[in-house]
């Protein structure tokens, strides 16, 4: 099914205005959604006769705050069994809270890659079963892919930065 | 010609020899090392301790546990969530122990030592270290040249006269 198609399904199901932004021309077609919504779209994509989008394959995050003050959630969504896919932007404002639904209930994979995103760019995701820190030490401080990430000083006595003595 | 072991034993069944020297012969002959690795230099360890290298030549075998052995190659990148379990197997093993730092991402953090947020810049941050193999990474060559490296430096020890006594005591004459 092409991409077209998919946002008639969504706009059929839904109706017109459900979708934030539809940008077809992109090189990967993408539709931004409000997060509030995104659950009940999830559900659609992975439930829907024709649809099925069966595998979350992965989950971006972007810190976009210098050029557009805010953060970026990116879902890339594959169907193995009809071959066609899908990408969900959803657009996170800097200054108000960090957090989006989390789709493990719909997706299993989504469990880790939700944790990952929460370590790296410090994203929660509500309702998620164990938000914990995934990569590094629990008691980490700061989320390194942040643009303006600056390591601690020391973590249990050792110095983080390079010496040169 | 018989070994040297059997010839002296042959002139009067006695061998003469210094305790010392006994017991760093002992020392040096089986050092097993503890077979863990942290990333691809493990995998140049792995080759050294196989049939190609044969670090078994040297009484080199590896063992599963660090109370078993004397000798703990750290072969990779040290992380700090790593650090931790680091030290701890370290002051898990039985002295005497040794350390081989393997890579130069265990000897100085290597490719990660500007950028790299996660990494220990040089693994005797946090334990002694006796030889530095440097190498990315370093082939099977250069660690059975450490592993020789730590035979000599195991030859000069000496339980009769401890040396780090006497440096003290030198240091407080002359200070």
């Amino acid at each position: 099914m092409i991409f077209a198609e998919i946002i008639e399904k969504i706009n059929l199901q839904f109706g017109e205005g459900f979708l934030s932004q539809v940008n077809a021309e992109a090189k990967q077609p993408f539709v931004v959604i409000d997060k509030n919504k995104l659950l009940d779209l999830a559900k659609f994509l992975q439930q829907s006769e024709g649809l099925y989008f069966d595998h979350l394959a992965c989950i971006t995050t972007i810190d976009n705050r210098k050029k557009a003050n805010k953060f970026e959630v990116i879902y890339h969504l594959d169907s193995l069994v009809y071959l066609h896919s899908f990408v969900i932007y959803i657009d996170l404002v800097a200054d108000q809270e960090l957090s989006v639904p989390s789709l493990e209930s719909i997706w299993r994979s989504a469990d880790w890659h939700e944790r990952e995103a929460y370590d790296l760019m410090g994203i929660t995701f509500d309702n998620h079963p164990n938000m914990t820190r995934i990569l590094l030490p629990r008691d980490w401080e700061g989320h390194p892919l942040r643009k303006d990430y600056e390591e601690q000083k020391y973590y249990h006595g050792i110095t983080v930065k390079y010496e040169n003595e | 010609m018989k070994g040297l072991l059997d010839q002296q034993f042959e002139s009067g069944g006695v061998v003469v020899t210094k305790i010392d020297d006994l017991i760093n012969w002992a020392r040096l002959s089986s050092l097993w090392p503890m077979g863990f690795g942290l990333a691809c230099c493990a995998i140049e360890m792995m080759q050294s301790l196989s049939s190609g290298y044969d670090l078994d030549r040297f009484g080199i075998t590896p063992r599963s546990s660090p109370r078993q052995s004397d000798v703990m190659i750290v072969a990779g990148t040290v992380t700090f969530k790593m650090a931790d379990r680091v030290r701890r197997l370290y002051e898990q093993m039985s002295e005497p122990r040794y350390v081989i730092s393997m890579g130069s991402c265990s000897n100085c953090g290597g490719p990660y030592w500007e950028h790299g947020y996660h990494v220990v810049k040089g693994v005797d941050k946090i334990i002694p270290v006796d030889v530095f193999v440097p190498g990315c990474p370093p082939r099977p060559e250069a660690l059975i040249g450490g592993f020789l490296k730590l035979q000599e430096q195991i030859r000069q020890e000496t339980l009769m006269a401890p040396k780090a006594v006497q440096k003290i005591l030198e240091k407080k004459a002359s200070a």
